[in-house]
């Protein structure tokens, strides 16, 4: 059995003692896998991905990183295993420049002083921020400054990575450069937990899906299982991708209703229309 | 119908931004017109120069933002450089991504009656638009709410009250649908449908959600370095997918679906919407 990365056991928050946030949700991510978190705003998600990384405690209920209980550990500590992309990037950026918006992250987590320096050139050559290095983050456009919380994130290396609507502003390649990236470190065994409302991504990319309504953990499974129920979505107010809803439409004439991309749609219709057709 | 809201050979660029730093050139000749009561969504890239085009329709460029402005912007036949920013305000009505930016008071009540209150109007006037306004945008029940405690959705909705109270001509929408979720885009897009049909407002939607924009625009126009580089119908515009995709854009997904059926020859189509490309694929599955 593949090693749990995060695990939620019986988990509740409540704001200011009043609006609860979360209900009794329990998980198991595993290591190396990509799930994506989905629900209404509202529904919990933040506050579910700040009890992984510590920022929140839960006030009933356990969350174990790789096995080990993260009660009595601080922040920083929960950082170099979790790593952390707020969903606005000017909530996570305040350092003066781009380098030392990166090199912050490596400091706190206790980078030694070469090892930081190797760190740091080698983000801002990935991330193309080298020409950006001594400019303010401020000043640049909102796809610089997410690349550069991006390039923080990254820098750390932690094999954990939860991202709060990372693509959210993006055009559409600036997103596929940022999942491509996320990919790579899927390919080497990190595990990745994604907030978004973009279902077509969601279909393209994630391995499982945790959809959250009110608090409570409404369903958890593959993302072909999940995205074909859309009555279950639809409690969520989630809706599935164009096609998979296409799909969904077509069922009564053979369609199975779980298209998740474009070539997927084509090749089970193709398919269908050969066989009804005798070719 | 004749054009309404007219870009001509608009340029714009800010302030270097440090020593020794060149000035950035966010728009670089920009011409397109909008009809009224028409909707035209504004696809393009980021950092293409859309906020700033929108920044440019309810006058804040050139009069308060500093930078360099050349060209003409005309809303129903006046240039943007004869009116106040204030007069302007009456005519275009601006919404950001977001909402939370723009709140100053502390219920939704007075969030909508602010602008209005700053026009003068009578108590009655006011009352009457304030309510109608909260209608439309259904969120007449949230009228003692703070706004900051509402979700994503109904800030954006709130948001949008205000600025149609003021009764705007032209409505400026600048990704109003990016934080929230599919039941909240749909809800405000239903609400801007709604209030095209009751005041025959012209619309200038700005939105990366590609496969949100048949259900309300018109036409499409697509900003790229600065210029426009796509205009057109909808079914024109994406069937450019290859020049999109370069741009960094991505057409609506059953879009995509009918190119990959053009691309074997198996049937031209050129589909916008889901229930469109299911009558037409179930027809050949014999139903």
């Amino acid at each position: 059995m593949a090693e749990c990365a995060i695990e939620l056991e019986k988990c509740s928050y409540t704001y200011d003692g009043q609006v609860r946030a979360l209900r009794n949700v329990s998980c198991t991510i595993e290591a190396g896998s990509w799930v994506a978190l989905v629900g209404q705003n509202g529904s919990g998600k933040s506050t579910l991905a700040k009890l992984c990384n510590g920022l929140l405690r839960p006030q009933e209920g356990r969350v174990r990183i790789n096995g080990a209980d993260i009660r009595d550990r601080p922040v920083g500590s929960v950082a170099r295993e979790v790593g952390y992309l707020f969903q606005n990037p000017d909530h996570q950026i305040f350092a003066p420049t781009v380098r030392e918006e990166i090199a912050f992250g490596l400091r706190n987590l206790g980078f030694p002083g070469e090892e930081r320096e190797q760190r740091l050139r080698s983000t801002l050559e990935a991330f193309d921020l080298t020409a950006y290095a001594d400019r303010p983050p401020a000043v640049l456009g909102f796809g610089l400054r997410r690349q550069v919380t991006v390039a923080s994130l990254f820098a750390c290396g932690s094999p954990i990575l939860i991202l709060d609507e990372a693509t959210q502003g993006l055009d559409w390649q600036r997103s596929q450069g940022l999942l491509d990236r996320l990919q790579e470190r899927q390919d080497v065994g990190h595990t990745i937990l994604f907030i978004t409302h973009d279902m077509r991504l969601v279909a393209e990319r994630a391995n499982r899906v945790m959809v959250l309504h009110q608090g409570e953990l409404l369903a958890e499974g593959p993302v072909r299982k999940i995205l074909s129920r859309p009555h279950l979505l639809a409690r969520a107010s989630v809706s599935p991708p164009p096609v998979t809803h296409l799909s969904q439409l077509l069922r009564p004439w053979g369609m199975k209703g779980d298209s998740l991309t474009v070539e997927d749609f084509y090749l089970e219709y193709v398919a269908l229309l050969a066989e009804r057709e005798g070719v | 119908m004749a054009p309404f809201v007219v870009l001509d050979d608009v340029h714009v660029s800010y302030p270097s931004p440090g020593p020794g730093l060149e000035a950035p050139r966010i728009l670089r000749g920009v011409s397109l017109s909008v009809a009224e009561g028409e909707c035209l969504a504004l696809l393009g890239p980021t950092g293409a120069g859309k906020s700033t085009l929108c920044l440019c329709l309810n006058g804040l460029i050139p009069h308060l933002v500093d930078g360099t402005f050349r060209g003409g912007v005309h809303i129903a036949g006046h240039s943007t450089r004869e009116w106040t920013p204030g007069e302007l305000s009456q005519t275009v009505g601006l919404v950001f991504q977001d909402a939370e930016s723009q709140f100053v008071s502390m219920t939704v009540e007075d969030e909508v009656a602010f602008g209005l209150e700053s026009l003068g109007l009578p108590p009655d006037e006011i009352e009457g638009r304030l309510a109608e306004a909260l209608e439309v945008m259904e969120v007449g029940g949230l009228r003692s709410r703070s706004p900051l405690e509402l979700s994503g959705g109904q800030k954006q909705r709130v948001a949008l009250a205000a600025v149609m109270a003021m009764r705007p001509r032209v409505l400026v929408l600048d990704e109003p649908t990016t934080n929230l979720d599919p039941v909240g885009k749909a809800a405000l897009l239903r609400a801007v449908s709604r209030l095209r049909v009751a005041w025959g407002t012209t619309i200038v939607w700005v939105t990366q959600d590609v496969d949100w924009v048949p259900h309300l625009a018109d036409r499409v126009a697509v900003l790229w370095e600065g210029q426009i580089a796509l205009e057109g119908g909808l079914r024109e515009v994406f069937d450019q997918g290859a020049l999109l995709r370069r741009m960094g854009l991505r057409v609506p997904q059953v879009r995509e679906l009918a190119a990959r059926f053009g691309s074997t020859g198996l049937g031209g189509y050129a589909w916008l919407g889901v229930d469109e490309a299911a009558e037409a694929l179930r027809g050949r599955l014999g139903g």
